[in-house]
């Protein structure tokens, strides 16, 4: 144990040694979001700025308008034509990228994939940097809106889009543990409605499931929009003591629905330690001190230790964080 | 004029029956749809569809179309936002005021622009519902105008009123109201659909073109403002990369149901408030029937279609006799 941390020390020198001869040339990285004014990527843009301020690096972020899979494209082209030596991205697509990536990688930049990873392209990418140990959203889920209603009842999922690939996981995560844990065997999802992402369409289909589940007592909602959403509507319904709404949301985007007791908890995770773990990550690659393999650990002075898994994958953090009335007050973002 | 009276009722009587015939399609299939939740939920839905959708039924009625309402829907509700968040002491009318104006202005210029250029309107607006989003992510600098910045009055707009109706829902009837009187009882709007049905007579007949096309352009976007309220109100936060994004055709969709002419000068307030009325219960339908996700957009499509098939069958007279006698 000892040993090890002398060899950090050790380590730490050599790369401010090395931060000292290229004191000229800081590593130069990118961050593109999916998306401009999403307050979520705001945050993990905060990690960056706060991340490269203590490592000398230089940090910018571009993003498209929206969110579309190559609208990505043409911002990543001219970061990479000012020759940044790290791309974090948020892909919009999981493949549509793929041959700039390429590209970029033969020339020696490095590609990370922050926040979501690109299933079934991993090869495309150096490594992904992920908020949460994802396996765990879905059981955690079941189990905040199990313990307000008393593990009975009818329950619902509003989701975002029907081909969103992280939450068609999450959610057949929360099935799964709905059938097979006996704890939540008296919860019985009535159906899973999908309002894209978009706070019209979300909020008519929250709506819909008040009408149509008269006995409804609980919505998992695991997207920002669609948890917002879902509690506006119980609330203008006035039947937040009958509906419980739980999901993934920001603190800023539910704190008005806490302080006033129409939804009692949700969770999240930290996406500005992410930002945070990214830029430890990047500029340790760059320089040489930390090895992009499986099973090294990269240590955050703010976070602790991380081990990196399997296909280069980091999770930021092991559990998801809960909101409720006592701590929201800490957050902002 | 009695012929086009004639026509413009049996446009309405078209879209009348195809929302009756609609809701108790939908009925038989799921009867919970004809309940008062439903209802409520139907004129929740509506208002910010039933505001824009005047300024539009105009701008269509002058023979032009304006494409860029959800930007300007966006930018007001951004520049509204902004007042509230950094200005909380401020009376909330100033909010209203800073909304509606600004819709007012960002339409002004798509009218200054479409005239003084004589330039397509449909170009024009493409290029400023660009524009306007650029400058409504410039404005704010990017961040979403959240939650807790809308302040609880503007929120509960949405929720009720001193008559027990939401707030939204009389403005957005108010607001019809107001148009209708403008339109059969004032001089300039009477011109609105002069304009629209020979442009090239209207001068003829004394009607300066000009400024009543700038006014109709310039009262859309003080509409769309309106809606950018009413958005604060219902959905208690304003997104600069989400809110009014494809709310055009949404608005456009509602107003052709409604029997108003692409190619100007026909068209009523009734005949749009039943087109906003039919498309809102499309909305709510698809999902209280639990259509599937996947083949809700599809289908959505789908009534939009058939509506105008049958609205253009009824106008051609093809079946008009039977449609329009049979409700009579």
């Amino acid at each position: 144990m000892l040993r090890n941390k002398w060899m950090l020390v050790a380590a730490l020198g050599a790369s401010l040694l090395t931060g000292a001869a290229y004191a000229a040339d800081p590593v130069k990285i990118v961050y593109i979001p999916k998306n401009t004014g999403n307050p979520y990527f705001d945050s993990i843009i905060k990690g960056f700025e706060d991340g490269c301020k203590k490592l000398g690096c230089e940090f910018t972020t571009v993003a498209p308008a929206t969110a579309e899979a190559t609208s990505q494209i043409p911002f990543l082209t001219a970061q990479l034509q000012r020759g940044v030596d790290v791309v974090a991205i948020s892909p919009n697509s999981p493949d549509a990228l793929n041959q700039v990536f390429d590209r970029a990688r033969s020339k020696g930049t490095i590609i990370l994939s922050v926040n979501s990873d690109m299933p079934g392209n991993e090869d495309h990418r150096d490594a992904a940097i992920l908020p949460v140990d994802f396996t765990k959203t879905g059981p955690s889920q079941v189990e905040l809106l199990g313990s307000q209603i008393g593990y009975e009842g009818d329950i619902a999922i509003l989701s975002a889009t029907t081909d969103a690939p992280d939450q068609n996981v999450w959610i057949a995560a929360m099935k799964d543990t709905l059938e097979k844990d006996p704890k939540y065997a008296k919860m019985k999802l009535v159906t899973i409605a999908y309002g894209d992402d978009d706070p019209q369409k979300s909020t008519t289909e929250a709506e819909a499931l008040l009408a149509n589940y008269p006995n409804l007592r609980g919505i998992i909602s695991p997207t920002t929009v669609g948890v917002a959403a879902a509690a506006q509507v119980v609330e203008t319904a006035k039947k937040a003591d009958k509906v419980k709404v739980v999901g993934l949301g920001t603190p800023n985007q539910m704190r008005r629905f806490i302080e006033n007791g129409t939804v009692d908890a949700f969770q999240l995770w930290s996406p500005y330690n992410e930002g945070l773990l990214a830029a430890y990550f990047a500029v340790g690659v760059k320089n040489g001190t930390i090895k992009n393999e499986a099973g090294t650990v990269v240590e955050v002075p703010e976070l602790g230790k991380v081990t990196i898994g399997d296909k280069s994958v980091l999770k930021t953090q092991a559990d998801l964080t809960t909101f409720d009335k006592k701590n929201i007050g800490d957050f902002n973002f | 004029m009695s012929l086009v009276r004639r026509l413009a009722r049996a446009r309405e009587a078209g879209i009348l029956v195809m929302l009756v015939l609609f809701s108790l399609v939908v009925g038989l299939i799921e009867p919970r749809f004809l309940s008062g939740e439903t209802v409520r939920i139907v004129l929740l839905a509506i208002p910010l569809i039933m505001v824009a959708a005047m300024g539009e039924m105009m701008v269509l009625l002058a023979r032009h179309v304006d494409l860029s309402i959800g930007s300007i829907l966006g930018f007001s509700a951004i520049a509204a936002g902004m007042v509230f968040r950094d200005h909380p002491e401020w009376p909330l009318f100033i909010g209203f005021a800073v909304a509606i104006l600004s819709g007012a202005a960002l339409g002004f210029v798509n009218g200054l622009i479409v005239t003084l250029f004589r330039l397509p309107s449909i170009i024009v607006t493409l290029g400023t519902l660009s524009l306007y989003r650029g400058l409504l992510f410039i404005l704010s600098g990017s961040k979403q105008i959240d939650p807790n910045d809308i302040p609880e009055p503007i929120i509960r707009m949405a929720q009720t009123s001193p008559f027990g109706i939401p707030w939204i829902v009389i403005i957005a009837f108010a607001v019809a109201l107001a148009t209708w009187l403008f339109l059969t009882f004032t001089q300039v709007g009477r011109q609105i659909y002069a304009i629209g049905s020979n442009p090239g007579a209207a001068p003829l007949r004394g009607i300066r073109v000009v400024p009543v096309t700038i006014l109709v352009f310039t009262l859309s976007g003080a509409l769309a403002g309106l809606a950018g309220i009413i958005y604060a109100a219902r959905f208690g936060y304003v997104n600069p990369g989400i809110t009014g994004v494809g709310f055009e055709f949404t608005v456009i969709a509602a107003v052709v149901i409604g029997g108003v002419s692409i190619n100007g000068g026909i068209g009523s307030v009734a005949g749009t408030m039943l087109g906003v009325l039919f498309l809102g219960a499309v909305q709510v339908a698809l999902p209280i029937l639990g259509v599937s996700g996947f083949w809700q957009n599809a289908i959505y499509g789908g009534i939009i279609l058939i509506a105008l098939v049958i609205d253009r069958t009824v106008r051609a007279g093809g079946i008009r006799g039977l449609l329009a006698r049979g409700t009579a």
